[in-house]
């Protein structure tokens, strides 16, 4: 079912003009050009927080193209990111952030990018550990931005910090590596992890990101973390009542027991990359 | 006993009747239709033979023969609705997908380029 309604990903990819005209110049000039990289801001009602995001995103990697997937906003998220200068994709409804992201891998993947990186709008994730994040890609397909991990200093409460270890420790796990916080939506992504999330990319609950990796290592990426401090949000409150991290430990679970019994392509579905 | 009877003649008729003008009016599926057409069948069959119900029930060692009549009933609701969660589950995938689909064409058509490389020129 899944397959004959995602698996056109590269069928349609072949009539799409992938790389503009300046691109190409630059391509025959240098012998090896510089990779090109997507950074994917999904945004969801961020219009207070989404502009400067952006500005720093292009003081800190200027050589990065910056796509914001207005996830079915009702403020001027859209208007706000244009107006910063990334390129805005806009959902016509909210899909959450699974189906943010899936957009933004399509887009990658169609447009012949060779990596990706995943920033949220709200400003948490700092740009500064981009270069870090994209270093680690020598070494994975996906490698995660994650907090607890030695650097910075991030505190949850009780049920949630069992929660995300109890995340962690299944998916440490699973992939044999490291990995401390599984929740961060800090990320980099190769070609190779981008053509399975430009396919599958769960929209449900935690699908995000527990789930993503756990797709990403059935189908045979190599999942890395590289420790990273956040920087408090500049909008919006984090959910912090113990009703609701109750609830969030109830649908963690759920959540991880579903991705790990559910199953999965083994195969990649990469698109034929762009003709010379 | 001739009232109910009649009146479940005349209601198992009545869904037999919707039923087949839903379908002719192109309102109900032929896949959705196959499961109530059953349902509107054996209820004319029931209707019409009473007898057969208390048979059955005999056979199924139920005492009372109408508890076999809503037992078979709650067991066909929940398939329904087991098939309806399927359906919409399928549906807001596809739904999903199209939403995408048509953002990143929305994207193509008002920006064909990435802004940043037409500043590089």
């Amino acid at each position: 079912m899944r397959g004959s309604c995602y698996g056109d990903v590269t069928a349609e990819s072949q009539p799409m003009p992938v790389p503009p005209p300046v691109v190409r110049r630059m391509r025959a000039m240098s012998a090896a050009p510089p990779p090109r990289i997507l950074a994917i801001v999904p945004a969801w009602n961020e219009q207070d927080a989404v502009g400067q995001t952006i500005k720093d995103l292009r003081d800190a990697r200027p050589d990065l193209d910056i796509l914001v997937i207005d996830d079915g906003s009702g403020d001027h998220t859209a208007a706000v990111a244009a107006e910063a200068g990334a390129l805005v994709c806009q959902l016509p409804f909210n899909l959450g952030v699974g189906g943010a992201m899936r957009t933004g891998y399509r887009y990658a993947v169609r447009h012949g990018y060779d990596a990706a990186v995943q920033v949220d709008a709200d400003g948490q994730h700092d740009p500064a550990f981009l270069g870090l994040l994209l270093d680690e890609l020598k070494h994975a397909d996906v490698v995660v931005g994650a907090r607890f991990a030695g650097e910075g200093d991030y505190r949850v409460g009780l049920m949630r910090g069992l929660a995300m270890r109890l995340l962690a420790g299944t998916l440490t796990r699973l992939t044999k590596e490291r990995l401390t916080d599984v929740t961060s939506g800090f990320r980099a992504v190769n070609r190779r992890a981008m053509g399975v999330f430009a396919v599958h990319y769960p929209a449900e609950y935690l699908g995000d990101t527990v789930e993503s990796l756990v797709i990403a290592h059935r189908t045979g990426c190599r999942v890395v973390q590289v420790p990273v401090a956040m920087r408090p949000r500049t909008t919006g409150q984090p959910s912090q009542s113990p009703a609701k991290a109750a609830l969030y430990l109830v649908r963690a679970v759920i959540a991880l027991g579903l991705a790990l019994v559910r199953p999965w392509p083994t195969q990649l579905e990469l698109p034929p990359p762009e003709k010379s | 006993m001739t009232t109910n009877y009649i009146l479940g003649i005349l209601g198992s008729f009545i869904v037999l009747f919707a039923l087949f003008e839903m379908m002719r009016r192109r309102r109900l599926r032929e896949k959705h239709a196959v499961l109530w057409i059953c349902v509107a069948v054996g209820l004319v069959v029931i209707a019409l033979a009473p007898g057969l119900l208390t048979y059955l029930a005999e056979l199924a060692h139920v005492a009372v023969p109408a508890n076999l009549l809503f037992f078979s009933a709650s067991v066909v609701l929940m398939l329904l609705s087991m098939q309806h969660s399927y359906e919409i589950g399928r549906l807001e995938d596809e739904t999903r997908t199209l939403a995408e689909e048509v953002a990143l064409l929305r994207l193509a058509v008002e920006s064909p380029e990435p802004t940043r490389l037409e500043d590089t020129e």
